[in-house]
């Protein structure tokens, strides 16, 4: 009897699921497309969930949904207490947020872009990077600082800045720049998770493509740990290390000179700082070129730095010609389209550089 | 009765006569008294604080004690900067003892404090001892941030620092009383600036947002007359620092009188912790020396002026004088802590000049909390060097 019962129950179990099979077509668990902003606002989500020390401030975030819809959601379910709007307050705001972050909450303080941020970088860099060592380790600051970087389109030259190499320039702050939505989950998430201060650049260009995100990254526990580059495309001939929407220009790029036998090994480098220069050193013991790419200015920029350290490490004896730097156009950002197109690099161009740096 | 014939022994007697009639003695002393202190100039309140403050020997005697150490840590501090001992920036403390004595009495431990870089007196009563802080300033390992933070730099449990930029420190401030506000745990922060901050843009900003939140923030300005060598006339057109947050209630105060500071900090810590939001205090108070230790102090003010503060309003003095007036407290008694102070002083001192520096090892530790070893780049591409939480 029970055992019949057993195997009755048994089976309805597998006819349900088979029915579902049946009707839904459903596969095993699989990878789903997600965009960036929607990845975003999952970190953030899981992150205010799983602690209650983390909040958000920044120009409308609450009651806007965010300016660029990257917190969406987030007010209507946590409330005033969580989700704070602050006035045009830059330099008040990030302060308060640092203090915060000092006695004890875990604040994301949101700039609207990271223009916004020049009018805070002191309490950025003087409060937050600096204090833990000041203190010789009593006083930690644990507080993202995320926005927007970079250029966006038509936003001309005070919108425009890349702020990569000056935040990546100050020891105390750590800093990162997500590609993809797997990068921009998994790094928010370590970076609020993290005891430090934490720059995310993201990238408004970037937030509403969908990228796949794989069944791990899925998971309300799923970090990036901060400070490892990504190898996104394995090749032979040359390295093409990049940051943030340049590194899908640099697959892009990867994908036409393949066609001619070039194949290129693409580096994402997720981390500005602390630079993973181990996985650029040992591509590039591979492939004896590189090439790197990026969308802010040249002078001191972060393809500067990476030029500096290969010299200094092991990997400058392989090396079969000079490093190779694709930077933004040294000018403050135009607004005419054609401009524009023409102040930041294009796919051509990184294809351009690849052929110059091999000689072809 | 028994005072004047008490004081007539000790004159007979001699010291260890003396110290034998004042123990014998102690019931004669006032056990509590009651002052009149200065009324406090009010902003957009109705009521203030008390005019009327009332002083226990023991307090009378713990404050005494507390401005008593800061001053003598203060004047040890100029004695070691001009042997080139203590190097880099010293701002000095002394005259203004009473804003952090009477501030202290009035708050908990648990309550919050942060204050710009004339901290060495708030680094104190924050609960840093002398040896610590004077470790600190000589660059020792025994400092209290190891001798990696140097005199603006210090901190401790609820005591932020020592801030180095300029009005940087109110923002922070406003954002630890945001915290208190968000854990419920009915804690206040003091946020202190001084009167050549008061026109920084950023406080106007948290002045803002202070109250829009409704945060349980003290805003305290210390007007010592100078922002570094510009009076106040030169530097505000409005030189009415209480008022300077309009839609926030403010309070004047005599800075130089430790019960007048205690009283207010209590009004004002009262009015937070009602939720009724922030409210600023402006301490109208002086300091002896000039804004820094490369600063003289008067090429912008006169040495008359200095020396009538000294001998008119000096806060430590007034309390003496208060407690011996009301036969609280014995002058053998003063002379007594004063002596056990010197010798702490010395002591800390001492350890402050013969403790080693800190170690090369350490050069790279404390860039981030919790966090695995790394490496770090020294002067040249072969200096590799390590660095842990």
């Amino acid at each position: 009897m029970a055992a019949s019962l057993r195997c009755f129950l048994r089976s309805g179990k597998n006819t349900v699921s088979a029915l579902q099979r049946r009707e839904f077509h459903r596969s095993a668990p699989a990878a789903v497309q997600m965009t960036v902003r929607d990845a975003l606002n999952q970190a953030m989500d899981e992150e205010l969930e799983r602690d209650e020390r983390v909040f958000l401030l920044g120009e409308e975030v609450a009651q806007y949904d965010g300016a660029y819809k990257v917190s969406r959601g987030l007010w209507k379910k946590y409330g005033d207490k969580r989700i704070i709007d602050t006035p045009i307050s830059e330099m008040g705001f990030t302060g308060i947020a640092v203090g915060a972050a000092m006695a004890g909450l875990r604040p994301i303080c949101e700039f609207m872009t990271f223009n916004f941020s020049m009018q805070a970088i002191d309490q950025i860099i003087n409060s937050a990077a600096k204090t833990y060592y000041m203190s010789a380790g009593l006083q930690s600051v644990p507080i993202v600082f995320r926005g927007p970087n970079g250029a966006s389109a038509g936003v001309a030259a005070q919108h425009s800045q890349c702020f990569a190499a000056w935040y990546g320039h100050c020891p105390g702050l750590k800093v990162v720049s997500p590609w993809n939505s797997e990068d921009a989950k998994g790094l928010l998430k370590s970076a609020i998770r993290d005891e430090n201060p934490v720059v995310v650049l993201e990238n408004e260009l970037l937030y509403g493509v969908p990228f796949e995100m794989s069944e791990e990254a899925q998971s309300k526990d799923f970090t990036i740990p901060i400070g490892k580059a990504k190898i996104e495309r394995q090749g032979n001939s040359i390295t093409l290390v990049a940051h943030s929407r340049y590194v899908g220009h640099c697959l892009d790029a990867a994908a036409v000179l393949a066609k001619e036998g070039i194949e290129c090994e693409v580096i994402n480098l997720r981390t500005i700082r602390p630079m993973d220069v181990e996985s650029i050193e040992t591509s590039v013991m591979k492939t004896n070129h590189l090439v790197t790419v990026e969308g802010g200015w040249p002078q001191f920029g972060v393809g500067a730095e990476i030029c500096a350290r290969i010299m200094e490490g092991p990997a400058f004896n392989y090396l079969d010609s000079p490093v190779t730097r694709v930077t933004g156009v040294d000018i403050p950002m135009p607004y005419a389209k054609i401009l524009e197109d023409h102040s930041l690099p294009q796919v051509k161009d990184i294809i351009f550089s690849v052929k110059k740096t091999l000689n072809i | 009765m028994l005072a004047i014939i008490s004081n007539a022994l000790c004159r007979m007697t001699g010291r260890n006569g003396a110290r034998v009639v004042v123990s014998r003695s102690f019931a004669d002393f006032t056990p509590q008294a009651t002052f009149d202190i200065k009324k406090c100039d009010l902003h957009r309140l109705e009521e203030g604080p008390p005019v009327k403050a009332e002083l226990t020997r023991e307090q009378g005697l713990q404050y005494y004690r507390t401005m008593q150490t800061v001053r003598r840590m203060e004047l040890k501090a100029d004695q070691l900067y001009k042997q080139k001992i203590i190097r880099g920036f010293c701002h000095l403390y002394d005259g203004q003892e009473a804003c952090a004595a009477g501030i202290e009495a009035a708050i908990n431990p648990s309550d919050h404090l942060i204050t710009a870089y004339r901290a060495h007196g708030y680094t104190y009563t924050r609960g840093v001892s002398v040896k610590e802080i004077l470790a600190e300033l000589t660059g020792r390992r025994g400092g209290v941030a190891k001798g990696k933070g140097g005199s603006m730099h210090m901190y401790a449990p609820h005591f932020y620092g020592g801030n180095g930029i300029v009005g940087a420190q109110v923002p922070l401030g406003a954002g630890i009383a945001l915290a208190c506000q968000y854990q419920g745990n009915n804690q206040v922060c003091v946020t202190l600036y001084g009167d050549g901050a008061a026109n920084q843009g950023q406080l106007f900003e948290s002045y803002n947002m202070a109250a829009l939140w409704k945060l349980p923030c003290i805003f305290i300005c210390e007007n010592n007359k100078y922002g570094m060598g510009t009076s106040v006339e030169r530097a505000a057109a409005s030189t009415d620092y209480y008022k300077r947050g309009d839609f926030i209630p403010g309070l004047r105060v005599d800075g130089m009188d430790v019960l007048c500071v205690r009283e207010a900090t209590q009004f004002a810590a009262d009015h937070c912790r009602a939720g009724k939001g922030p409210i600023i205090m402006e301490l109208q108070t002086y300091r002896y020396h000039g804004h820094s230790m490369s600063d003289p102090g008067v090429s912008y003010r006169t040495r008359e002026e200095i020396q009538e503060v000294r001998s008119k309003s000096d806060p430590i003095s007034m309390l003496k004088e208060r407690m011996l007036s009301h036969n609280m407290a014995s002058v053998e008694e003063f002379k007594e802590i004063d002596i056990e102070i010197r010798k702490q002083v010395e002591e800390a001192t001492q350890f402050a000049t013969s403790d080693p520096e800190p170690p090369l090892e350490e050069l790279c530790n404390h860039i981030f909390s919790k966090n695995p070893p790394l490496e770090v780049r020294g002067t040249s591409p072969w200096s590799k060097l390590k660095s842990v939480s």
